[in-house]
């Protein structure tokens, strides 16, 4: 691929294939060529986990424009919903790190109510078959083991998980794995991870395995309790000085958080819920990301409270026809006041002229 | 304004209801009938709106498809010299269903609803110099929303021609039919140049200054318009190259000439209306401003608009601007969706009295010419005092 993706990336190819850029033409060959876009096609997907909110680890192969992953990153994953509403949210990749062009794993959570196929989380978890495609970004974000694999230090490495947040650990603990560590240089490893029951515990087997096994590697399982620093002091005594990756929900993280008061050994990763604020409500705070500003949602469009503020965001026909106007809204439930439509989905492109804020809301301007 | 078909009043069966005066001397609907007027269009969007889905995205991405083909099958066909016409035709079609069934709608953000990245208003593109940047400007915001309204809407003569008696004559104007001429023959760089406003910096209303953040993009686009079809592509052919050079040139006249005569029939044709700003502010907000209806902004889209008959491929070639109705009501619905509309559309028109200017291409076309070469020549005097009559304003 190499010549040839050198090739498909050139100048020339560009210059050829302007303005709508080589991968407009060769998705139409086949999906799974790419000269920059990273797509993949689904080559497994296993239970891990049952209930109301099943969890699968799903294997992709990506395009060979994939360049790998660190241990402990995430990548955005675009799905064509029912309806050819492509959607993307972000998933941990939960297999250890990846080579350019390599397979990877991602374990989700089936989120949000149980219509099979209405979030990308139930699509990946209940709906997607060997063969389908999906859509990716490149490998992003900074919670990761920043020491080479080459020169390990032999600092004792902490992982405080709840839930699905178990996902990056497991890349981490995977990647240490695979790459020879294995307890004999004196390099302690703990791994606390809170989940709601057993039934509900992600990689079982494997941590048994992983916990039986002769490698200095601490695994701790707690089923139906929530983090206390009582405990983590028990296991881990200068817990506060240990490297410390933790992820899971935000009220755990709040609880580590306190714990480590400014430790700069902690480093964070939240896992995001879309909070749904009921119809009809004015309430709730809209806040311009861009800008900075603040102010209690008066129930007007989105466009009138920023200009409200003083900011001129671009716009054009104010009726919802021109996309002039179109912002990206982060969080918060917006309604289309044409429609009536409303919608709680993270990172969604709105027209600011005629969209709603229904409760907080916090918007790119 | 024109003076042959506009809208008969007194006729219509919904009007019975109604008791106050029509909104103006030249709107027949009372207040009462054109908000209801608005809400039936309203209740045509929501019906569309609530049935997007898989259909509307297999349609698209097939027209892609099949562009895509005729793309790389045209460049290719140009490697032999006796299929050159075959060539020629197979870019010519590309180049049309890029730019107008696929280009101009997605650019109106028809299809964002669907997420893909390469369907999306802001991230499109098209095989034409025009940047689509400022294309959107200019057409989505401006002709979109000040459809026909003389001084507001650029698109009417394009800042070149004479489309409307209203527009004052002068000596210039005898060019007419040449200008025309010239902007068929041009026409990608005529819209490419469209966002500099030549006319207006003439004038002395826009400063020559308001154009510089303008011209970066647009010499981007042009040259990389020219460099793919001038250069490259008739390199890539070695010995063929003047050949290659000639047919891809002639694609892009085909395309403009397609385009400027669909495009021309969307608001040119006899007993297409044209409004006053005035005219338009139908009512005033809560701060006291006069502003349009939206019942009256649908008002002016019908008759604002006309469309041409024909089958269903003349419809796709013409990125169903033949619907130039549906379109100018509905610009943000999936353009595969207006013929499906119309029927309703022009039922609603019928009921309350509404033009619906409708005909085939080489009507709608004779007549776009006829009214190109009569208004070069100064209007006379009798015909250009077809003023309103005396405003009557809500009597509500």
């Amino acid at each position: 691929m190499s010549i040839a993706g050198t090739i498909l990336r050139s100048r020339a190819v560009a210059a050829l294939t302007s303005p709508h850029g080589v991968d407009r033409y060769l998705e139409q060959i086949n999906p799974m060529w790419a000269a920059t876009e990273v797509r993949a096609r689904v080559l497994d997907v296993r239970r891990e986990t049952g209930g109301e909110h099943p969890v699968a680890t799903i294997t992709l192969q990506p395009t060979s424009t994939w360049r790998g992953h660190r241990a402990g990153q995430y990548v955005q994953v675009g799905v064509d919903l029912p309806g050819s509403r492509r959607t993307t949210r972000c998933f941990t990749i939960s297999c250890a790190a990846s080579l350019p062009g390599e397979t990877i794993q991602l374990t989700v959570r089936a989120q949000g109510e149980k219509r099979p196929g209405q979030s990308v989380s139930r699509w990946l978890v209940e709906r997607a078959q060997p063969g389908d495609i999906v859509h990716l970004s490149q490998a992003e974000g900074d919670f990761v083991l920043e020491e080479s694999p080459a020169t390990p230090t032999n600092n004792h490495l902490l992982f405080l998980t709840g839930g699905s947040g178990i996902t990056p650990a497991m890349s981490i603990l995977r990647t240490l794995l695979r790459d020879g560590y294995d307890g004999k240089a004196g390099r302690r490893v703990t791994f606390l991870h809170f989940a709601r029951s057993a039934e509900d515990q992600i990689f079982k087997r494997e941590l048994a395995e992983i916990a039986a096994a002769d490698n200095d590697v601490d695994v701790v399982l707690r089923h139906g309790s929530v983090f206390s620093e009582f405990e983590l002091r028990r296991l881990v005594p200068s817990y506060a000085a240990t490297d410390t990756w933790a992820c899971g929900p935000a009220p755990m993280l709040d609880l580590v958080r306190e714990a480590y008061a400014d430790s700069p050994r902690l480093r964070t990763e939240l896992f995001n819920v879309a909070s749904v604020v009921p119809s009809g409500a004015a309430e709730g705070d809209v806040a311009f990301a861009r800008s900075g500003k603040q102010a209690a949602n008066t129930g007007t469009t989105l466009l009138e409270q920023a200009e409200a503020l003083g900011l001129r965001p671009t716009s054009g026909c104010r009726m919802g026809i021109c996309f002039s106007c179109t912002a990206t809204k982060s969080s918060g439930t917006v309604r289309n006041v044409l429609t009536g439509e409303e919608s709680s989905l993270p990172d969604e492109e709105v027209r600011v002229c005629v969209t709603a804020p229904v409760g907080d809301c916090v918007v790119d301007l | 304004m024109s003076t042959t078909t506009t809208s008969t009043s007194a006729s219509t069966s919904t009007a019975s209801s109604a008791t106050t005066a029509p909104v103006s001397g030249k709107v027949p609907l009372t207040a009462e009938q054109l908000q209801a007027f608005g809400e039936e269009m309203d209740a045509i969007r929501q019906a569309v709106l609530a049935d997007l889905g898989e259909a509307d995205a297999d349609y698209i991405r097939k027209v892609v498809k099949y562009q895509r083909g005729l793309e790389v099958a045209g460049r290719a066909l140009f490697y032999l010299p006796p299929a050159w016409p075959l060539a020629v035709a197979a870019l010519s079609l590309s180049k049309i269903l890029d730019n107008m069934e696929i280009g101009h709608n997605v650019m109106h953000g028809q299809y964002d609803w669907m997420g893909d990245p390469g369907l999306n208003s802001r991230m499109f593109d098209w095989d034409t110099a025009c940047p689509g940047e400022q294309w959107k400007y200019s057409h989505n915001y401006i002709h979109h929303t000040f459809t026909n309204i003389l001084g507001k809407d650029r698109d009417i003569g394009y800042g070149i021609l004479r489309m409307d008696e209203d527009q004052k004559w002068r000596p210039y104007y005898l060019g007419n039919p040449v200008y025309a001429f010239a902007l068929m023959m041009l026409f990608e760089w005529g819209v490419a140049l469209h966002d500099l406003e030549v006319e207006n910096i003439v004038s002395g209303k826009r400063k020559l200054a308001d154009n510089k953040p303008l011209y970066p993009g647009l010499l981007r686009k042009i040259r990389r318009q020219a460099l793919k079809d001038y250069v490259l592509f008739p390199a890539l052919t070695g010995p063929l190259f003047p050949l290659t050079f000639a047919g891809n040139a002639v694609a892009n006249v085909v395309r403009n000439i397609w385009a400027f005569n669909i495009i021309f029939c969307g608001h040119f044709p006899a007993g297409v209306e044209t409004f006053s700003e005035e005219e338009c502010l139908d009512d005033v907000d809560d701060k006291g401003e006069p502003v349009e209806t939206r019942g009256h902004w649908y008002y002016r889209q019908v008759l604002g608009s006309a469309n041409i008959s024909g089958g269903p491929l003349f419809h796709v070639m013409s990125g169903n601007l033949s619907h130039q109705i549906e379109h100018h009501l509905f610009p943000d619905l999936p353009a595969r969706r207006y013929p499906e509309v119309a029927q309703q559309v022009q039922e609603i028109c019928e009921r309350y009295g509404l033009t619906y200017n409708t005909g085939p291409l080489p009507k709608q076309v004779g007549s776009v010419f006829k009214k190109i070469c009569r208004l070069a020549l100064p209007t006379r005097e009798a015909k250009a005092t077809t003023a309103a009559p005396a405003e009557e304003q809500l009597a509500a």
